[in-house]
């Protein structure tokens, strides 16, 4: 029974194909720890809390924008803040002008983000590597100066929002709790298309580039019309965020635009580990709830911030997602290694009883017994404890911090099919 | 829009072109040598002013606080290359942005932590102090030309290094082909810390030189940064004359697109659009060369000789 549910779940993954992965499994376990912090808010710190979380999820749909052009494109935007800042000035001119509503405001934010992005892409994807960088910090620079000089929205001072957008007449926008599960249920689309993009034949083309360029043209590809596409998917995707971001502080100024702004765009992503989904959403949650923890610490806390980022370039520069992925592959082994040992004792004893005299019947049983006996010994602690001790010593990659418990272990049951 | 506000203004881009050029010559240095992207240039920009208002303090001479504050620019880049940037050659250019994303963090608000939120000043020494007559009814601050000067002969100085000396040589071949260089017997490490010293020293230098004309602050950097950027960018990254012509070209657009660029669309539009617009298009018109530039010469106007 046991063998053939294993052999049915293994049968399962193996048919689902590339969403249904361990970053989906993150990604759920990000969802609904974002989903249940209303929930605890009034106990953790109340308004306050949630709107960290608001800010944490427009600035997930930001970082995933930016992780599709940086880890599946190879494009490295220097500049993305620009969208964030066109989607709030868009959604922001229009709710000045009494046009704060659902039908116009998204659609003109996505439209002034896909439109810049067309236009500045059209000459930025034909550079790569560090002109790439350069030129869209130069377009998101033109975009703050244009920002700065809208003297009849602010200019410099920013534009105050009238309203929030309004959907369909309802102002339930202005309510935190609807506008934060709405910023949810947008990353979870967010998340699912992107994932179902990336897995598309556009998203291998894409990874395909950004490996090797040469190859993909000799095969027929073009480079240049995918780029463009990328980009602007990831422009206007960003644009949205901008259009949230806008929305949630009822404000949008030139700082949206600034290129340290952008900075912490490609800081968000990397923290949170490029190349995978959920690495962003959770390199963005952290980064927020860094600068807040710090910044409650000390009124410097770039100078704890700054060296960290360092550190991080140069020892762990996975992020979190590297990290997690390591720990996965050094706890792969030991367990690979475990269960050889608790079959081959397994295989002793099956031995061992077979060579008992046959009590009337009661062999069976008994060896039926004492293999279950096992089998429950070998899924736990001890053996797997003993097999990770010997693992250490063999010098195999492995940490204190491996030492399976007995959460930890079920926990490895659940996540490993 | 008269003859000497004319004058003035391409002397005031061509001082503000020479200062770009000192901060870019060692940035496309180094990127061009190491390929490697440098954002902490501009924080070494500002550090090199700072230096330079608290070597003027301890010393009260202009001239030997210059001296003392380049001797430190030139140590502190040595170090940041030592501790950081040495380790991040041979990385992605995205680890590269995030270090020295985290350098920049760390220097702006440890500048502001040691000397303070508020701008300092450095005062004109007396030599220069004053202004020369340009033309008739026109006078020009000596300091601006002494910039100027400064910025020329150092100019002059990098093109005979660059072209003329066995560094240079090994730098300009380094550009071209690293590993080859490596092969041939050079110790490459050494050559790397030789260029990212002197290019620190060379982004303190302009520091220096601007300190007494602006206020030095924290985040003085970022600005030059950008515009550095764009002037590598321009030219060719790599290439010191590309750098040299593209930071000339860039810094008198700026200018006179600032001063002239609001007449000038009054000239084709009505007073208050042409207000409205000006500024704006004044601010945006390297970048929009920037991208003519790049959209008939994706290499830049002078890009060095084996590169892409």
């Amino acid at each position: 029974m046991r063998q053939a549910r294993r052999v049915i779940s293994a049968g399962a993954s193996a048919a689902v194909a590339w969403p249904v992965s361990f970053d989906a499994r993150m990604a759920v376990f990000y969802f609904v720890l974002i989903a249940v912090l209303p929930l605890l808010a009034p106990r953790l710190g109340g308004g306050y809390l949630l709107i960290i979380g608001e800010r944490a999820v427009i600035f997930a749909i930001a970082a995933l924008s930016l992780e599709l052009l940086i880890g599946a494109g190879g494009l490295v935007s220097f500049g993305h803040a620009a969208f964030l800042g066109i989607g709030a000035y868009a959604g922001g001119i229009a709710a000045s002008h009494g046009l704060g509503i659902l039908s116009i405001a998204l659609p003109a934010a996505l439209a002034a983000a896909a439109a810049f992005a067309l236009a500045t892409g059209a000459i930025a994807v034909r550079t790569r590597g560090v002109y790439f960088i350069m030129i869209t910090l130069a377009f998101a620079q033109m975009a703050f100066f244009i920002a700065t000089s809208l003297a009849p929205y602010g200019g410099d001072d920013g534009l105050t929002w009238p309203t929030r957008t309004t959907v369909f007449g309802a102002r339930i926008l202005k309510n935190e709790t609807v506008f934060y599960y709405v910023g949810l249920a947008l990353l979870i689309l967010t998340y699912v298309c992107l994932g179902h993009l990336l897995g598309s034949r556009f998203g291998r083309v894409l990874r395909g580039l950004k490996d090797n360029d040469t190859r993909m043209q000799a095969i027929g590809f073009t480079p240049y019309l995918y780029r463009l596409a990328a980009y602007v998917i990831a422009g206007t995707l960003c644009g949205a965020a901008g259009f949230l971001l806008g929305n949630q502080a009822e404000f949008v100024s030139p700082a949206y635009m600034h290129w340290q702004r952008s900075g912490e765009l490609i800081i968000m992503v990397l923290l949170g580990g490029s190349g995978t989904l959920y690495g962003p959403m959770f390199g963005a949650l952290v980064f927020l709830l860094l600068e807040e923890a710090l910044s409650h610490l000390t009124e410097h806390w770039k100078v704890v911030l700054g060296p960290a980022l360092v550190l991080m370039a140069l020892f762990a520069s996975g992020g979190i997602a590297g990290a997690i992925a390591g720990w996965r592959q050094r706890r792969g082994a030991l367990a690979r290694l475990a269960s050889a040992r608790a079959r081959s004792a397994r295989r002793h004893l099956a031995a061992g009883l077979a060579r008992l005299p046959s009590w009337h019947g009661l062999r069976q049983p008994l060896r039926t017994y004492a293999a279950s006996c096992l089998d429950w010994l070998a899924a736990r602690t001890p053996a797997r404890w003993r097999a990770g001790k010997r693992a250490l010593r063999r010098g195999l990659q492995g940490s204190p911090a491996l030492r399976p418990r007995g959460l930890r272990a079920s926990i490895a049951r659940w996540w490993q099919p | 829009m008269s003859a000497s506000l004319l004058v003035v203004q391409l002397f005031n881009g061509l001082q503000l072109g020479i200062l770009l050029f000192l901060v870019a010559a060692g940035l496309t240095l180094v990127f061009g040598v190491m390929d490697f992207i440098n954002l902490a240039h501009g924080v070494q920009y500002m550090l090199g002013a700072y230096l330079a208002v608290t070597a003027y303090g301890l010393t009260g001479n202009f001239f030997l606080g210059v001296l003392i504050a380049l001797i430190a620019s030139l140590l502190f880049g040595l170090l940041l290359e030592l501790l950081v940037f040495r380790h991040l050659y041979a990385r992605d250019h995205l680890e590269q942005v995030l270090a020295t994303f985290g350098v920049i963090m760390l220097l702006n608000q440890g500048v502001k932590v040691l000397w303070g939120a508020a701008p300092l000043n450095l005062p004109i020494p007396e030599l220069l102090a004053g202004s020369v007559p340009l033309m008739e009814g026109l006078r020009y601050p000596v300091y601006r030309f002494a910039i100027i000067a400064a910025g020329v002969l150092v100019a002059a100085g990098l093109y005979l290094f660059v072209t003329a000396t066995r560094i240079g040589m090994l730098v300009r071949a380094g550009a071209s082909n690293a590993p080859m260089v490596s092969a041939l017997g050079i110790d490459i490490k050494r050559l790397f810390s030789l260029v990212f010293g002197f290019g620190a020293m060379l982004a303190g230098f302009a520091g220096i030189m601007i300190a007494p004309i602006l206020s030095v602050e924290p985040g003085m950097g970022d600005q030059i940064l950008i515009l550095a950027f764009v002037v590598i960018v321009i030219g060719g990254i790599g290439s010191i004359r590309g750098a040299f012509v593209a930071a000339v070209l860039v810094g008198v657009i700026d200018t006179l697109g600032r001063s002239f660029m609001t007449d000038l669309l009054r000239l084709v539009l009505a007073p208050a659009t042409a207000r409205t617009i000006g500024p704006a298009l004044a601010s945006m018109s390297i970048y929009l060369l920037m991208a003519l530039v790049l959209a008939v010469r994706p290499a830049g106007l002078f890009p060095a000789k084996g590169r892409a």
